[in-house]
């Protein structure tokens, strides 16, 4: 375990953004994800980068629009209340095609809610996170060693696809401490021909901006956009699959709820329940494939979420409907158990006797 | 002689509370007035606090702030604080806050230890933290606290770990970077933590082994 590191998810977060060349960090400290501040300004300094608590969420934004039209690596971290602030951001970075990472590691809602873990972001994170058409990828971790993983993926995408890659995390995700292990292999950044770093005299001037005053040159932006998306939805879907081969229901769900159903799912098998699980890695775009496949075999599917409902919306979507979608839910910044999860998964292996 | 106040002092994420709940239940067994004084006013979500019910059974009285775990969100120190250096009827176990930021709300309680002059200041490490990997950024660390609390460590807890995943020789290798703290600072190791399954392959190979049979989950 050499090479290994206990750290919080929060500060794996922080370490993969820098390993993946993020030199310039923007934020406003909020509960749960602040480590990932705290960790920037002690590192920050000391690799010739930037650590700079603006004066408000809105600040720390449009300092990651700036630098990213500059053509850098960027990331802004905050939690649910916080990243409602930055909305106005994120959709301005979508109109201009900028790239940037932006973590948020929710808490229960809504308004300031509490400091506690929720996934009731959902809806805001995979349907733009902002006003106007756009859409942002959203990467869901689900241990300490994907926090800093997918931070490094975030990265690559964003810049990939000139957009905004989301860390979708929760208050307990950016909290618990695992093992992990930082050597990844970080693609370098490719060449930025529109970043706005100076012409040298060479070059027409590049100008970055989400103000289209044409109706007809903005359509085509926006066509052009969601060509792109289109692209994104059939190359870029990640999830896991545990033990669907032969299961008779499905479980899913992301992040720490996925870590409590798998154990359910576990307990379940020792049962002899048919029981497996579907993990999405990335919520949007949203993992079609496993459950149009889960949809022609299981008898039912269960969404356990920290939050009112809302992944089971695309769960439906995806499975049309063929097979009963139910919720397994709290909400308010708790955690369901084991337990509840188990009693749900039965209640239904005993319908399907 | 076994000091009548202990303080557990480190960096953030070193396991400092952790250890507090382990040794104030271990103290107990001992000694009839035993207390827990919490003075962590940076992180919200870990606290001693979380272990109510296990120090109700006990018989361990916390000193605590009254809006921990409540929606008062605020950075507030326990009303009943003084009780720390005042009531000398009780063996105190103290869990700072990490950091030097966290070690400033120890420093109203400054004169009043040094006078008494019966307590052990210990720093909590672990070598497999990401911000204290070796001797040096570790004592720097360790300097940041004393300068703002104004009590020198008087002896260190080595709780290198990796959390579940932690086998016996993560710990044995910890050991020279224990060693070379304590030769930097001219403190001696006191103890080293062990989850309680390693406890019985260490001992005999370790000085001052220490078992932790309580650990916080998740």
């Amino acid at each position: 375990m050499a090479n290994k590191v206990l750290m919080k998810g929060n500060e794996a977060i922080a370490e993969a953004a820098i390993k993946a060349g993020c030199k310039h960090y923007f934020g406003y400290p909020i509960t749960p994800q602040t480590e990932i501040a705290a960790y920037m300004a002690k590192k920050m300094p000391k690799i010739g980068g930037t650590f700079l608590q603006a004066e408000s969420e809105i600040a720390a934004i449009n300092m990651v629009y700036g630098v990213s039209s500059a053509g850098y690596r960027v990331m802004t971290s905050s939690s649910s209340p916080g990243i409602s602030l930055k909305s106005e951001g994120l959709s301005y970075l979508a109109g201009a095609d900028l790239p940037a990472v932006v973590i948020n590691v929710q808490r229960g809602g809504p308004g300031l809610g509490d400091i506690q873990p929720s996934q009731s972001d959902y809806f805001q994170a995979t349907r733009g996170g902002g006003h106007g058409d756009f859409h942002m990828i959203v990467l869901a971790p689900g241990s300490v060693q994907e926090m800093a993983s997918l931070t490094v993926k975030g990265f690559e995408l964003a810049d990939k696809y000139r957009m905004t890659a989301m860390i979708l995390a929760d208050g307990t995700m950016g909290q618990m401490m695992e093992p992990v292990e930082l050597d990844f292999d970080v693609a370098p950044a490719p060449e930025k021909p529109w970043a706005t770093n100076g012409t040298k005299m060479q070059r027409k001037h590049n100008i970055t901006n989400s103000l289209s005053l044409v109706p007809e040159e903005l359509e085509k932006f926006n066509f052009a956009r969601y060509e792109r998306y289109k692209l994104i939805e059939e190359t870029e879907a990640l999830c896991e699959e545990y033990l669907m081969d032969d299961a008779e229901i499905a479980v899913t769900a992301y992040g720490i709820a996925s870590r409590v159903t798998k154990n359910a799912v576990d307990e379940a098998r020792k049962m002899g329940i048919k029981v497996g699980l579907i993990r999405p890695i990335t919520v949007w775009p949203f993992p079609k494939a496993p459950y149009e496949k889960a949809a022609e075999k299981v008898n039912h599917i269960i969404t356990v979420e920290l939050s009112m409902g809302q992944m089971i919306e695309d769960v439906m979507l995806a499975t049309k409907c063929k097979v009963p979608v139910t919720l397994c839910n709290r909400a308010g910044g708790m955690i369901p158990s084991v337990e509840q999860v188990l009693e749900e998964i039965k209640k239904y292996a005993k319908r399907g006797e | 002689m076994e000091k009548r106040i202990i303080i557990f002092s480190g960096h953030y994420g070193s396991g400092k509370t952790n250890i507090a709940v382990n040794f104030a239940t271990d103290l107990k067994k001992r000694h009839d007035k035993v207390a827990v004084a919490d003075l962590d006013i940076v992180n919200p979500y870990f606290r001693t606090k979380d272990s109510l019910d296990l120090f109700e059974r006990e018989g361990i009285r916390l000193i605590c702030s009254e809006y921990a775990n409540s929606n008062v969100d605020i950075p507030a120190l326990p009303q009943d604080i003084y009780a720390v250096t005042d009531d000398t009827t009780y063996k105190m176990v103290v869990d700072v806050g990490g950091d030097d930021r966290g070690a400033l709300a120890l420093g109203r309680l400054t004169p009043k230890i040094i006078a008494e002059n019966d307590y052990e200041m210990l720093l909590v490490i672990n070598c497999y933290r990401p911000l204290t990997p070796n001797a040096s950024s570790t004592v720097e660390v360790a300097r940041e606290i004393e300068s703002a609390c104004k009590i020198k460590f008087t002896g260190i807890v080595n709780n290198s770990n990796l959390g579940d995943l932690t086998c016996e020789e993560d710990v044995l290798s910890s050991l020279s970077y224990a060693q070379e703290i304590s030769s930097l600072m001219k403190i001696p190791v006191k103890y080293t933590t062990v989850k309680s399954d390693l406890y019985k392959s260490l001992s005999g190979k370790i000085e001052n082994l220490y078992p932790l049979n309580l650990q916080k989950k998740i």
